[in-house]
């Protein structure tokens, strides 16, 4: 094997075990910043000495125990200056006795919660959670987020150190803040996934790449809570949005929209994964939960071989259920659109108009309302609404598309 | 990064001898795993060549050559599709599948969009695009 081979191979060892290693070592010292450099630490001893003896059969346990006994030595030389040697005694295994235990499942939960911990901010959140359980080197998720390396690094050295100051340690959390944590980390997740999402083509491959990441933990996060809806509804969501990734763009990398996709590039096994997994999120009692209803909405999309099959009446009525349980005036604005194509455009210009208020600076609700005046052949004040949203959008391309609808509105 | 991993036939799995009750915990256990770390999209077991059929193209007109085949290494007799981030993972990964001595894994990647590059011409690729939506018609909603 060549040492660039062993390398590589080391790596991916790495990207296997990271979240195991980490999450064991956490529960040593409780302070997963301090297990993560502990668990970095063992890595470059990997990358020192298994080009030479080969990967250990069992590298997961070789990473944790090497990185424990440094550990234990660190809290031994820690204890002696402090003068509690004797206290220690009795809490510490001999360095020489650290055959260990396997991670428990539980311990990759734990870790999971705690880099999305409400103490940090979402972008601290992802960074832990990519590093951490994902095993991505703080280089590479900094060209993931289009952030230089040492911002990252930056990034990830204060969000360790909150962690640390906050005294987060690595408790699970309780019953009466699980619903809590858990959503923040499906909404971590997702924010992973959607960074990948909203990459153009011809950007650094690792940005799509947080699409496949998402979907990784999500399913991580599905085996480890199996009784979560929700946790199936994420990925569900995911797996058929992404489902779509191989027809968004066109040859010249410009985004392709749904309805002018070539549906044949649809990727059938995450959506046929993508239904199953809405259906385990509906058989565990989810349908209505935010995550699950726009799963819903994807798989009705996924289903309809052509634009014109779309079965648009369930899309209007499974954002109305959204519109309940997540509300918001977009989420509105998209049920306008839904209900104009179900039932036409005077019942959508209803909804719109008492969205007026409340999305004021927002380009698209004057856009579709442009639309939907055009549709009841009242151009004259289409052509407003098309010259109201160019002038709200930053967008000049749009801006462009938007100016020519104003004219031929006229 | 999606990876086709095929486990080759065997004298027993051509004979139509099933897995013993360990075999398939083992197994059981290592899918669990896969399914765990977030890397298992689909993996299925094939019966024996004796239940299978070559078609094969030559002088014109196609004809059927009933199993069983005779070279069993060359055979499948399972599959799993892995998406991991490198060759090295999935490697790492089947190197710790349960397999008894004398057993074969195969590691293929699958194609993915555009990979034909300019040897499909516009009008191959709008074929392959017919031929997909045509498959998905068969399997609505799957």
């Amino acid at each position: 094997m060549t040492s660039d081979a062993a390398h590589r191979a080391v790596e991916a060892v790495w990207r296997m075990e990271a979240a195991r290693v980490i999450a064991a070592l956490a529960r040593l010292v409780r302070d997963v910043g301090r297990a993560e450099d502990l668990a970095q630490d063992a890595l470059v001893a990997a990358l020192e000495q298994w080009p030479e003896t080969g990967i250990p059969d069992r590298p997961g346990a070789w990473l944790t125990t090497v990185a424990k006994r440094r550990a234990v030595d660190a809290i031994r030389r820690e204890a002696t200056l402090a003068g509690k040697v004797e206290l220690l005694g009795r809490e510490l295994p001999e360095t020489g006795e650290l055959e260990l235990p396997e991670p428990v499942p539980d311990d990759v939960l734990r870790l999971m919660f705690t880099a999305c911990h409400p103490v940090l901010r979402p972008e601290a959140q992802a960074a832990l959670t990519l590093k951490m359980l994902a095993g991505l080197t703080t280089d590479e998720i900094a060209r993931a987020f289009l952030v230089p390396t040492p911002t990252m690094a930056q990034r990830i050295v204060r969000a360790k150190r909150t962690l640390a100051e906050a005294e987060v340690g690595f408790e699970p959390p309780g019953a009466d803040e699980l619903a809590a944590r858990l959503a923040s980390v499906l909404a971590v997740v997702y924010l992973v996934f959607n960074e990948g999402y909203s990459a153009t083509a011809g950007a650094d491959l690792l940005r799509p790449a947080l699409c496949e990441e998402a979907m990784r933990l999500g399913r991580i996060l599905a085996a480890l809570v199996p009784d979560e809806p929700e946790a199936h509804g994420l990925l569900a969501l995911m797996e058929l949005q992404a489902s779509r990734l191989p027809a968004r763009t066109g040859p010249d990398g410009a985004i392709v929209t749904l309805f002018d996709q070539d549906r044949g590039r649809w990727d059938r096994l995450l959506i046929s994964r993508g239904l199953a997994g809405l259906a385990r999120a509906e058989r565990l009692g989810g349908g209505a939960e935010p995550y699950a209803v726009q799963a819903a909405i994807a798989a009705v999309h996924a289903r309809a071989r052509t634009p014109e099959e779309t079965d648009w009446p369930r899309i209007a009525a499974l954002y109305a259920v959204l519109a309940r349980v997540a509300p918001s005036p977009v989420v509105e604005l998209n049920r306008a659109v839904a209900v104009s194509m179900a039932d036409g455009p005077a019942a959508a210009l209803e909804l719109v108009d008492a969205l007026a208020g409340r999305l004021g600076g927002y380009h698209l609700l004057p856009s579709v309302r442009g639309d939907l005046l055009v549709k009841l052949g009242r151009p004259a004040e289409a052509r407003a609404e098309f010259e109201r949203a160019a002038a709200l959008t930053a967008n000049a391309r749009e801006r462009d598309l938007l100016l020519a609808r104003a004219r031929q509105s006229a | 990064m999606r990876f086709l991993v095929m486990g080759k036939a065997t004298a027993d799995t051509e004979a139509g001898v099933l897995p013993t009750t360990e075999e398939l915990e083992a197994m059981g256990a290592y899918v669990q795993e896969l399914a765990a770390a977030g890397i298992l999209l689909a993996f299925g077991g094939l019966r024996p060549s004796s239940a299978g059929a070559r078609v094969r193209f030559s002088g014109g007109e196609p004809t059927v050559l009933d199993g069983p085949f005779a070279e069993t290494k060359e055979l499948v007799a399972g599959y799993m599709i892995l998406e991991v981030s490198s060759t090295e993972e999935v490697i790492e990964w089947v190197k710790r599948s349960p397999m008894a001595d004398g057993a074969e894994m195969e590691i293929r990647p699958l194609f993915e969009d555009g990979d034909f590059g300019d040897n499909e011409t516009p009008e191959q690729r709008e074929a392959d695009t017919r031929l997909r939506a045509a498959v998905a018609e068969q399997h609505p909603g799957r």
